[in-house]
């Protein structure tokens, strides 16, 4: 193989268009449509007694007005439990409108589509919904009383309780391995709410031709397939007659993975009704009370351990706060539950959690996923054993790592996928060694003197991480190379700044020996790849990149194949090379890819001069034999599916120096570095960026991100004046390494990267304000009236 | 009863553009829905993000704060209107692409605005003065590391071509 871009920091090909104002977002469609606004539900918890649309009616531009009891009966149904789990015993879905109680601020009431937004929002304000306040459900712990409910059929308000318990080697329980271990510690932890956050929110734009009976749909969406079969379910139409294309996504994050969203059921609904074009986009202040949150944990952690730090024993039990709904099952706790052992041996793990309802937004996987509250858990344990045994950190982990030569190694559970949590491949004690060198571990003492010695205080802090990536079932990829020498790449998951119309490209250049300049990409277009899942659980490279991979190479064979015949050579003798297929070592016995593409289709008219210069290649009929052979088909084209048996797992080890300042608490983070494992790396500049903007969302959550509730359920801080976002001026410089362990399990060797960098912040962010402060900090996000409030009730002495 | 409307005149990259708007229309749904021009783009209609970024009368302003009707006989850049003639990107796009400096796209705009008036004020900003200029832009997936490397790119990319 000549043309080598696996690998390379190839530019990105998207960037052309979205850096001149050529992209194509949600809201840049539909110029002539009409808009939708929402009349939502300005209480937590309450009983609609009735709606009254009169005040609206003579609001100029009107078109419609609906409410839950204007829908036909599959759009009116709860909406789809997409992930129902044998331990989400009362899993409860929202109405795409609500039908008599609403369960959180910002829950849609009624639809309006009029000529403009401004108009559609007119109206909303003109509607009286008369409600009856009921008593909210605020925070998991008052949940758990079980006073009031979120739904009155589940007491206790617990929608999901699971216990997982590995045994150790010698077979005992976790409780009997703590009881039984030289050492013991018990204490609690807390992670509030945030949010995925993207600077885009969602949006759906619908047209119905009632000429075909066929419906086009665009959405903001992490999974352009599986909101295609939603529509055609709830609206009733062969799945042949729907397609659903995710344009340029303006950021994703995790919330845009929810499917389908009310608004994506009711404004396709509405247009075939009315037989004209509607659009919806979500404002920021609709983003942050009515589409979905994360985060959120109570943990409870009982540790036993050697005289080395060596976990012996670890009970662990997660409150989750789910918020009022279950759309996307319990996945968030039950990552928590399995990534939580990270790159350890543990003797005994027993995990337990319940997830738990509240009149909030509802609770879906934000970027990590459940991981940063498992790996804050886990390393906050870590740093606590090492304290108790004034150990160093570093060494602790070390004492507990799974070693290079024990991969791949059996965790002894199930995953988020249902198969077993098997890790295929890693090397941690040299991730370690990487890391410490990068931020200078050894040498911090001298820092930390030199430091104080000025009167300033720092700290420094670890936290590692073992990522489950490239999750299932399966991703596809069509490859076509037409008769103009171009290569057409399609896949259909979706993108939202992942760059996989480059890396994607870079794979199919590599494998087909072509430039990259004739390769094109298009993903989330249900009209060109009908089956895929979506773009979630770092899984996009890992599952189509390998499907491309496997597609393309489909296509070389059937290439070489025609060529061999053409140029009366043997397959095996032929290279590709810059397009052209050539016996190697004679480059005057060739034939371009366009001509092989000319050829493998039996039906030429001269269309065009590629088809015209084929000619000299036809040869003579077999008049005996179908000009399709039996097993062929007409073009130069493939499909295939990667399917792997389960997922591949990455990980990596960031450090953080910060600084406190002795009088206003304020907390600056001084460096920080991280080593990366994620397998082989198709375009290492892409990775970086991954890296760098999932450590900025960290220090978000470490710092700044919190989702503000009072006690009436109201959302005190929905707005980017109030919920702090980072900007420029608080994420420090990144620095980044890399080690390269390959993955056994893909023809790629790779792991997915998209959510690495988020994962462990928190946990390392603490443990370097604890070494800086020397109080323990259990809770996250931390502000510098919180390290306040920590000094000042420090015990004496 | 139908909403008043007020004619304008503005002119945007450099072309005359008429539109017949209400008081209420935002600058930046103007050039969005009534003039075309999709590049600018709202990530919080209150002021925050940046992302709706122009520059009036060569300075950045918020289009998402700005009635269209109080600019009427302005002058407005926007992302479409950065490029060179013959279309060429302007030094600042092409550092954004050779440093990687956008993934999901959104806040991009606002960013190339931003940092074209920055650089016109500054055309040798140190890192401190680059990270300041940024800190009215949100970014949601670059963690802004690029980005601050893209505008000393663009920095050196102008002095060269000057």
């Amino acid at each position: 193989m000549t043309t080598k871009l696996f690998g390379e920091p190839v530019q990105r090909r998207e960037d052309p268009r979205l850096l001149t104002g050529q992209g194509r977002y949600l809201d840049d469609l539909g110029s002539g449509a009409l808009a939708a606004a929402f009349v939502r539900s300005p209480h937590a918890h309450a009983r609609i007694r009735d709606i009254d649309v009169s005040g609206a009616l003579d609001v100029d531009g009107l078109v419609a007005i609906y409410t839950w009891e204007d829908l036909p009966p599959r759009v009116a149904e709860p909406l789809p439990l997409l992930i129902p789990h044998p331990a989400l015993t009362h899993g409860r879905t929202a109405y795409p409108l609500a039908r008599d109680t609403v369960r959180h601020v910002g829950e849609p009431v009624v639809m309006v589509v009029a000529r403009d937004r401004y108009l559609a929002e007119d109206a909303c304000a003109l509607i009286r919904v008369d409600y009856e306040p009921l008593k909210p459900v605020v925070g998991v712990e008052e949940a758990l009383v079980g006073a009031h409910r979120v739904h009155e059929d589940v007491p206790g308000n617990v929608g999901a309780h699971l216990v997982q318990e590995v045994p150790s080697a010698r077979g005992r329980t976790a409780a009997e391995e703590i009881e039984a271990a030289p050492h013991s510690l018990s204490f609690r932890l807390d992670i509030e709410r945030s949010a995925s956050m993207p600077l885009e929110g969602r949006g759906v734009y619908a047209r119905w031709d009632p000429d075909d009976r066929s419906l086009r749909v665009y959405s903001s969406t992490q999974t352009s397939t599986s909101v295609r079969m939603a529509l055609a379910a709830k609206l009733g139409l062969p799945l042949p007659s729907v397609e659903v294309i995710a344009p340029d996504v303006g950021g994703g994050f995790g919330v845009k993975i929810v499917h389908p969203w009310p608004e994506e059921v009711l404004i396709p609904w509405a247009a075939m009704l009315l037989d004209r074009e509607i659009k919806w986009t979500e404002d920021r202040r609709e983003h942050f009370v009515s589409s979905a949150h994360e985060r959120g944990q109570v943990q409870h952690v009982k540790v036993g351990f050697d005289d080395e730090g060596r976990v012996l024993g670890l009970d662990v039990t997660i409150l989750h706060d789910h918020g009022a709904y279950t759309p996307y099952g319990i996945i968030v706790p039950i990552v928590t539950a399995t990534q939580l052992l990270g790159p350890y041996k543990i003797g005994a793990y027993r995990v337990e959690f319940s997830s738990i309802y509240t009149n909030t937004v509802q609770v879906t996987p934000y970027r990590g996923a459940g991981r940063p509250q498992g790996v804050f858990c886990m390393e906050r344990t870590m740093d606590r054993i090492a304290a108790y045994l004034g150990l160093d950190r570093t060494a602790v982990r070390a004492a507990n790592f799974i070693q290079p030569e024990e991969f791949p190694y059996d965790q002894g559970m199930m995953f988020q996928d249902g198969r077993p949590l098997i890790y295929d491949s890693g090397n941690y004690p040299e991730s370690l060694r990487m890391l410490k060198e990068l931020i200078g571990w050894d040498s911090f003492e001298e820092r930390r003197a030199a430091a104080a010695a000025e009167g300033r205080r720092i700290g420094i802090g670890i936290g590692c991480y073992v990522e489950g990536t490239g999750v299932g079932p399966y991703e596809g990829g069509h490859v076509q190379i037409t008769s103009d020498g171009r290569v057409h790449v399609s896949t259909g998951l979706t993108s939202q700044g992942q760059g996989h119309e480059t890396v994607f490209a870079q794979i199919a250049a590599t494998e087909l020996g072509v430039p990259i300049e004739r390769v094109s990409v298009v993903t989330g277009d249900t009209r060109r790849f009908g089956y895929a899942v979506g773009t979630f659980a770092s899984r996009a490279a890992v599952m189509s990149g390998n499907a491309i991979a496997l597609a393309c190479r489909k296509v070389r064979e059937k290439a070489l194949r025609i060529a061999a015949d053409a140029l009366e050579a043997d397959p095996a003798d032929l290279e590709i090379d810059d397009g052209i297929v050539h016996v190697a070592g004679t480059p005057t016995a060739s034939i371009p890819l366009a001509t092989v593409a000319v050829l493998a289709n039996p039906l030429r008219y001269a269309f065009d001069e590629e088809a015209r210069r084929a000619t000299q290649f036809t040869g003579t009929a077999a008049l005996d034999r179908p000009p399709v052979a039996e097993g062929q088909e007409p073009g130069l084209e493939g499909r295939d599916y990667y399917s792997p048996v389960r997922s591949t797992f990455a990980s990596g080890m960031h450090a953080a120096i910060v600084e406190t300042d002795p009088g206003t608490a304020e907390i600056k983070i001084l460096r920080y570095a991280v080593v990366h494992d994620c397998g082989k790396l198709i375009n290492p500049m892409i990775v970086e960026g991954q890296i760098h903007g999932g450590v900025a969302q960290g220090v978000g959550g470490a710092l700044y991100e919190r989702m503000v509730y009072d006690s009436h359920g109201q959302l005190l801080n929905a707005s980017f004046m109030d919920f702090l976002m980072p900007y420029a001026t608080e994420v420090p410089r990144i620095e980044t390494a890399h080690l390269e362990t390959p993955s056994p399990l893909n023809p790629l060797g790779i792991k997915g990267a998209g959510e690495a960098g988020v994962i462990p912040v928190p946990a390392v962010i603490a443990s370097a304000i604890e070494d800086a402060e020397g109080i323990p900090i259990t809770r996250m996000p931390i502000s510098p009236s919180e390290l306040h409030e920590l000094r000042l009730r420090r015990p004496p002495g | 009863m139908p909403e008043r409307t007020h004619d304008i005149t503005l002119t945007v990259n450099g072309v005359v553009r008429h539109a017949t708007v209400p008081a209420r229309r935002l600058l930046s749904d103007c050039l969005r829905h009534d003039l075309g021009l999709t590049g600018t783009h709202v990530g919080c209609e209150h002021g925050v993000c940046g992302c709706c970024t122009v520059l009036l009368d060569g300075e950045p302003v918020r289009s998402c704060l700005t009635f269209a009707v109080t600019v009427s006989g302005h002058e407005i850049t926007t992302v479409e209107g950065l490029a060179g003639p013959g279309g060429r990107m302007s030094p600042v796009q092409r550092a954004f692409a050779e440093c990687h400096g956008l993934q999901c796209g959104f806040c991009t705009p606002g960013f190339l605005c931003t940092v074209t008036a920055l650089l016109r004020e500054n055309p040798a900003p140190t890192d401190a003065e680059v990270v300041e200029g940024l800190s009215g832009n949100l970014c949601r997936c670059t963690g802004y590391q690029n980005i601050v490397k893209s505008v000393h790119r663009a920095a050196e990319l102008i002095a060269e071509e000057s």
